[in-house]
């Protein structure tokens, strides 16, 4: 789940990294009203889960009040990478003397949360990374014993030479790091972090993504999720436990499992059809998910063909039947229908289906090809 | 020969009272899996189907029965607990179902598996099977036939999919193994192909991986470097759309987006034979077998 930068920020500000004052504004009088309590130059930042936002024109420099509240104005409902802004961010612009990256992640490789440091902080620290990789530092942390001092100071040297600014981030990285591990993240990361020419470290921007797993064991990392900021298919999909991306084609895949669902939408588009959607109905289904599944799908005016392709390992193909009965009860189906189906209790499942009037197939590539022959209009 | 498992396996279910624990700890009896006990704690005592005993720890089920291997299908939450349980208790080969353990807790339970001396396969892993001796997981066992070819996947259900049309088209497995798709997993590719490198009844490897990461890269430079025998690989993902990008700290670290093209070159340039579609690992297989 990713977080908005206000909502990282609040995290990283309670863990005592130190974070210029901002509140949100839902409206470009809020906005002023900030703007004038905190006194100008202000930032005003489009909050979208998107990246590019300051070249989407979502982030603006402010010298007045009035500014602050022209900006907002034209920010707060612009449309970047798809998505509306409906609230911005204004904090205080901190003046810059220089800007430095840092981000944990948990990497596959190592197997731990990994930081990574560099002095060259900004938005083209990836060409950074590619061109000059000795201008980053990579440090894992082992998860038993945590960041050890010495390991936040050896990074804090590898930004600043001066001992003053050393100790300040070295001080951050612990301060981060704490925030990683209390909010459950897969990411966290401060890009830039900035030097004043006062010669003080302030977070100018900070970025979270929650590890989903997390969720159901902290209630108050789950509720800051922002529905509004997302597919509102994608929100019923997950709520009803399922994993829904929605696509632009016309054949409404459901099927079991990340990889036979990608492998499946593979073969439409090989036989020369496109899928309208990537949804797993996951393992250890029951009736209920594959009813969901099929409300989902059919919502999409664009669909034209439904496919199911089921492969029962822990999903038992007679729960899937039986969820096809009950919701094609519930509502008959205004689309055709193919399905594919075997694995456990797969002779169950057959006869459910063949008791209610549908036919099955237990071939992958017959049934995709079917279903997007029905998808064209042409005949099974 | 197989690898991992076989007929000597025996067996621990974590979790055995459970709804998924119960159905494939009797779907495993009747493959003939050597299930010896089960661990759900505050039932020990009982038995399980009239004839597996039932512990309430892993420290009692594995003093009482000798089990070298334990399969798990607890809840999420409890899941890195089982894990670090089997472990501590001896257990040699701990096979992980549970799906959305998470991640932050797998950094601290994969150290510890390691200095216990044990191999962790998953989470969020269908298991493994050696046709026709054991089957420890959750693989449909009558899709699988005893054969040559070793299995290794990412995914569950394409797993079976792919396992499916090799038995259907007469080509058996020496053994099938789902090393799962978290980012933080016990086992990997690379363990598997060297496993199966080093066991004479297998003849040929089908492999299959999906979009995301590098694993199935460095998989293809250890096929280059270290094997003689051949590898068959897949994708799947070769059309899905790009997915979230994870900030700058998912692309600076693995220099790589992990797109399917990038790994069907790798592949390509390891020698390996690539699959388009599911059905065409069996040509592919066949051609390698004669």
């Amino acid at each position: 789940m990713d977080l908005h930068e206000y909502q990282a920020k609040e995290l990283m500000r309670t863990a005592g990294v130190p974070i210029p004052p901002g509140r949100i504004a839902r409206t470009a009088e809020e906005a002023e009203a900030i703007a004038t309590e905190y006194g100008v130059p202000v930032m005003v930042k489009a909050q979208v889960h998107a990246g590019g936002r300051g070249k989407a024109g979502g982030v603006k420099y402010c010298k007045t009040a009035a500014d602050a509240r022209e900006k907002a104005q034209a920010i707060l409902g612009m449309d970047i990478k798809g998505l509306t802004v409906e609230k911005v961010l204004v904090t205080e612009a901190a003046d810059i003397a220089s800007e430095a990256y840092v981000g944990i992640i948990v990497d596959r490789a190592t197997k731990k949360a990994v930081f990574m440091v560099s002095a060259a902080g900004g938005i083209d620290i990836e060409e950074v990374a590619a061109s000059t990789p000795e201008k980053i530092l990579y440090l894992p942390v082992d998860p038993r014993y945590g960041l050890q001092s010495f390991e936040a100071l050896r990074m804090g040297f590898f930004l600043y030479s001066d001992a003053k600014l050393a100790r300040a981030a070295g001080k951050i990285m612990q301060q981060l790091y704490t925030a990683f591990v209390n909010a459950g993240c897969s990411l966290a990361e401060i890009n830039p972090l900035v030097v004043t020419p006062n010669n003080e470290l302030i977070a100018v921007d900070g970025k979270m993504v929650i590890d989903d797993n997390e969720l159901d064991r902290r209630p108050d990392i789950a509720a800051l999720r922002d529905e509004s900021s997302e597919e509102s298919s994608e929100v019923d999909a997950r709520n009803a436990n399922l994993t829904f991306i929605k696509l632009d084609g016309d054949v409404g895949c459901i099927v079991n499992g990340a990889g036979l669902a990608m492998a499946t939408m593979d073969l439409v588009k090989h036989y020369g059809g496109d899928p309208a959607n990537f949804l797993d109905i996951g393992g250890s289904s029951n009736p209920e998910k594959v009813v969901n599944a099929l409300r989902i799908i059919t919502s999409d005016p664009n669909v034209k063909c439904i496919l199911f392709n089921i492969f029962g390992g822990i999903t038992r193909t007679d729960d899937v039947a039986n969820g096809i009965v009950t919701a094609t009860k519930q509502n008959p189906l205004k689309v055709p229908i193919v399905i594919r189906l075997t694995g456990t209790n797969e002779e169950i499942a057959m006869k459910i289906l063949q008791d209610n009037g549908f036919s099955a197939s237990s071939d992958m590539d017959e049934a995709v090809q079917r279903a997007v022959a029905l998808a064209k209009g042409g005949a099974a | 020969m197989s690898i991992f498992i076989d007929k000597n396996t025996t067996l621990i279910v974590q979790g055995i009272t459970g709804r998924d624990g119960s159905f494939h700890a009797k779907q495993m009896m009747e493959y003939g899996t050597r299930v010896v006990g089960g661990v759900t704690p505050g039932k020990g005592g009982q038995k399980f189907e009239d004839s597996v005993p039932i512990f309430d720890t892993m420290h009692a089920a594995v003093a009482a029965t000798g089990a070298n291997t334990s399969v798990i299908y607890v809840p999420p939450p409890f899941a890195a607990d089982a894990i670090m349980e089997a472990a501590a208790a001896g257990i040699k080969l701990i096979v992980c179902i549970t799906e959305g353990v998470p991640v932050l807790d797998m950094t601290r339970v994969y150290p510890f598996v390691k200095e216990h001396g044990a191999r962790l396969l998953g989470p969020n892993c269908p298991g493994l099977i050696t046709p026709g001796e054991s089957k420890v997981g959750i693989i449909p066992g009558r899709i699988c036939t005893p054969g040559n070819v070793g299995i290794v996947s990412r995914s569950g259900t394409l797993t079976y999919e792919i396992v499916h049309q090799l038995t259907r088209a007469g080509i058996g497995q020496s053994s099938c193994v789902g090393i799962g798709g978290d980012p933080i997993n016990g086992t990997n590719f690379i363990d598997c192909l060297a496993a199966f490198e080093a066991d004479p009844n297998t003849r040929a490897i089908a492999m299959m991986g999906e979009i995301g990461g590098t694993d199935e890269q460095e998989a293809a430079q250890f096929i280059k470097d270290n094997m003689k025998k051949p590898v068959v690989g897949f994708i799947a993902g070769q059309t899905a759309p790009p997915g979230r990008r994870m900030g700058h700290a998912g692309a600076i670290i693995s220099g790589s987006s992990g797109t399917a093209a990038e790994k069907i070159d790798a592949f390509k340039a390891a020698g390996m034979g690539v699959a388009q579609r599911p059905v065409d690992f069996v040509e592919l297989i066949s051609a390698r077998l004669k």
